[in-house]
């Protein structure tokens, strides 16, 4: 023990820099990150058992995952401009991020829509047309959070409570917003590659 | 943003912590996690009341198939039958209730929410938790899954009979048995609650545990309960996800017709529309959750016993950075052995023997646990507490069902003995009782700082020896049963020629197990007295160098009046050579024991200095809120 005692940190302990909310927000990342995870590799394990329907995914995708690549630049625009106090623009930034993410929710929905007209339905079928649903679905229950979140970041900035001296809800949307439209294109790939 | 108000609230008033708190905000929606502790851990007692009360009545059917249980119809109603017979039905509702309660509602939430949330910003040196508004809804959550849990027991159709487990096809048809339906459904929306509230609750304690701790406390100089605790929220936050989407695939299954888990199945004749599911495919999502689950309930109480042993041996931790590593080591094992759950699901024999190699790997930890405790208490001037009695009773039920483990993670044993009673004995000693005892091993130490006053020694006594002895009856023989083959969560085994014998043996496990079960009043009454009667405790009854015992005897919100003490050195420093007392309290500078230092400690004299100088600007981490 006593040489190893040589081995224990010369500083004395500083907790982490980073603030406890933000950790927190990190942590429900890794917890979102395991859900869909597991969603996933269900899907390869049941994939790999046969008897698996294969469809044409909804072109409509392509264009939901432009608009939330958009809602991401739109939302770092938003950030830099909290971040400089350019007001005026953050007052264009945030809303537009909000008409992206509801623009993102429609595209999904009727990408939902192109599917059932495919005859690939949620119920009685193949799992393989569920399993999408199900991941789709759920991550759109997490962007319509992410969506409350910029509206309460919206509401907040409008009364000029976000600017650089306070940056803490700001940066903690942007960071949820980024991680949901990285999410998604994690889940495009792979439905691609697994549909 | 309730945190930074609870934070500036306390410090505002020159800490002198006088809210005027309602009954409302003090006892019910309170923030401070020292109340929530306690919440936490009556409704776990609850909860192991009415568990433990299951395993006795289906102990009676089991030990005694021919007697009249006429008696418990004013408590069973109709599932007692007009001639004094358990409904067959609702035996086995009470397995399935006894495991789901047992394992999450008493000892994941009991063990893990008291202890976690009682101990980790006492012995880090913290004001509260992370979040005290999260911390609440945590138990509030929790709360409601308890009620909903609760409710199902009353159901016409009965709760959940499924085993604990819930395996489709047989959760998910309704019309599979009765507890499938109602029950079923009740059950999933409690466990989705009780998701909810693990995740709160653990991103909180790593959150506290990472930012929180007070100056000088390194990672390398947390006690070892505070490693397990963390360590357990790690595995938790990891894990729960993952059965949360066990569930909802379940519940599509059950409610809107999808086929994740059923394929090509007849009801009365009847073809089910399900085609394509994979019901093995359910089986490996919730035993991902499963396995680091039985981590879960037995990490947290690993890390009490090291604490207790390491005090009451008045001897330091034998290996330190041994038990932390060991922690990790089970941490990450836990992740890739589920499938040693699954070996006659005709799993590839290649994959199987991949989950043995990695299952019986978990030994080494295991190993290496037992060992430093047994190297702790050897030679140390043991002080038989009640708490101590329950730590050793911990390593000698961790021993003797561990090694039962080693035969059941071999998958060719398996094949012969899975499902039977030795599994049944495996766990109960290994995960049930092993967690039982730190659980009621931690209420017996820490009672003094929860609540002012000490619990009676002799009824604590009295409460272990029942226990211990009574652990050992009820589940010892129980691996004689399961080697004969006989499998559980059978109702009766009289019908049977091959499971003839043994009734004598079935009938002595169940007297063993209903004096056992009484005897935990005990436990309860003095539990209670002593919250209102018991003798008023001093500030540091155990001689204990953790930062706990340097709060008031009673600690008001936000823990330590004054400023919080900084930190020197590591939690373990019992009889050192040379020192004045058998103990040195962590916030006990070097450059004060100049007697007792060794050669490097005096090294660190010089760095004292630094852990002076840092400045806690305890309203400042909040700054940008306002």
């Amino acid at each position: 023990m006593a040489e190893n005692y040589q081995l224990v940190d010369r500083q004395p302990g500083r907790p982490l820099a980073m603030h406890p909310q933000k950790f927190a927000l990190w942590l429900f990342l890794v917890t979102v990150v395991m859900l869909f995870a597991a969603f996933t590799s269900a899907l390869i394990v049941r994939q790999a058992d046969g008897d698996w329907l294969v469809y044409d995914l909804p072109n409509l995708l392509q264009i939901s995952t432009g608009i939330i690549v958009l809602g991401s630049l739109s939302m770092h625009w938003a950030y830099i401009s909290a971040k400089k106090d350019r007001f005026d623009q953050l007052k264009i930034a945030m809303p537009l991020t909000v008409i992206l993410g509801v623009a993102f929710l429609v595209s999904q929905w009727m990408a939902w829509g192109q599917l059932v007209d495919s005859k690939v339905w949620f119920s009685f079928g193949n799992p393989a047309g569920s399993f999408f649903y199900v991941i789709t679905g759920v991550h759109a229950l997490h962007l319509i959070s992410g969506v409350f979140y910029l509206i309460y970041v919206l509401i907040s900035s409008l009364r000029s409570k976000v600017h650089s001296k306070n940056m803490l809800n700001m940066e903690m949307c942007s960071t949820y917003w980024h991680f949901l439209g990285g999410l998604w294109i994690y889940l495009y790939i792979f439905l691609i590659m697994n549909h | 943003m309730a945190t930074a108000e609870a934070h500036t609230d306390s410090h505002a008033h020159d800490h002198d912590h006088e809210h005027k708190d309602s009954f409302i905000t003090k006892y019910i929606f309170c923030q401070d996690h020292k109340v929530i502790a306690k919440q936490f851990l009556i409704t776990g007692m609850f909860w192991a009341i009415i568990g433990g009360a299951f395993s006795a009545i289906f102990r009676m059917q089991l030990g005694f198939p021919d007697a009249d249980l006429g008696w418990l119809q004013p408590l069973l109603g109709k599932w007692i039958s007009a001639d004094g017979k358990l409904d067959t039905e609702f035996y086995l509702a009470l397995v399935t209730m006894h495991g789901t309660i047992m394992v999450f509602f008493v000892l994941t939430a009991g063990l893990s929410g008291t202890f976690s949330n009682f101990l980790i910003p006492l012995q880090i040196g913290a004001r509260d938790m992370a979040s005290g508004f999260m911390n609440m809804l945590s138990y509030w959550f929790f709360f409601l899954s308890s009620v909903i849990m609760f409710i199902s027991l009353f159901l016409e159709t009965g709760p959940a009979s499924g085993g604990w487990v819930v395996y489709p096809p047989l959760s998910a048809l309704p019309q599979a048995m009765s507890g499938s339906g109602l029950g079923m459904t009740l059950w999933l929306v409690a466990m989705v609650f009780f998701i909810v509230s693990s995740l709160l609750g653990g991103i909180n304690y790593i959150t506290t545990v990472i930012n929180l701790r007070t100056r000088g406390m390194s990672m390398w100089k947390l006690p070892l309960t505070i490693w397990a605790f963390f360590l357990t929220a790690v595995i938790g936050v990891l894990s729960f996800p993952v059965l949360f989407a066990a569930a909802l695939l379940l519940v599509f299954d059950r409610s809107f017709g999808t086929s994740f888990y059923l394929s090509e199945i007849y009801i009365g004749g009847e073809a089910l529309p399900n085609l394509g599911g994979s019901p093995i495919l359910y089986q490996h999502l919730f035993w991902f959750l499963g396995h680091p689950e039985v981590y879960i309930v037995l990490l947290p109480a690993l890390g009490i016993t090291s604490e207790i042993i390491a005090t009451n041996s008045r001897k330091p931790i034998f290996g330190y950075k041994a038990m932390v590593i060991s922690l990790l080591g089970i941490t990450v094992l836990s992740f890739v052995v589920w499938a040693h759950h699954m070996f006659v699901t005709g799993m590839n024999p290649f994959l199987g023997s991949i989950f043995m190699f990695l299952t019986l790997i978990i030994a080494i930890p295991s190993a290496v646990k037992v060992f430093n405790y047994l190297t702790t208490l050897w030679r140390g001037n043991i002080i038989f507490t009640p708490a101590m009695l329950f730590s050793i009773g911990l390593v000698s039920v961790f021993i003797s069902g561990g090694i039962t483990g080693v035969f059941l993670g071999n998958s060719a044993i398996d094949i012969q003995l899975h499902d039977t009673y030795f599994v049944v004995a495996h766990f109960h000693l290994v995960m049930g009782s092993a967690s039982f005892f730190g659980m009621v091993a931690g209420v017996y130490h820490w009672f003094p700082k929860m609540f002012g006053r000490m619990m009676d020694r002799k009824l604590g006594y009295i409460h272990f020896w029942f226990t211990f002895v009574g652990v050992y009856l009820v589940f010892f023989p129980m691996h004689y049963i399961g080697i004969a083959g006989f499998p559980r969560r059978y109702y009766s085994f009289t019908n049977f020629d091959a499971f003839s014998g043994f009734t004598d043996l079935n009938a002595f496990i169940s007297v063993a197990a209903l004096i056992t079960f009484i005897a935990q009043f005990i436990f309860l009454f003095n539990f209670v007295y002593s919250i209102f009667r018991g003798k008023k405790a001093p500030a540091n009854p155990w001689k204990s160098n953790t930062l706990e015992w340097t709060t008031p005897i009673n600690p008001g919100h936000g823990n330590w009046p004054g400023e919080i003490p900084p930190v020197y050195r590591w939690p373990y420093d019992y009889s050192k050579p040379g020192a004045e007392d058998d103990f040195i309290p962590q916030n006990v500078p070097f450059s004060e024991t100049m007697e007792s230092n060794l050669p490097h400690e005096n090294d660190e004299i010089a760095l004292e200095k630094d852990i002076d100088e840092l400045v806690v600007d305890e309203t400042g981490e909040h700054h940008d809120q306002h």
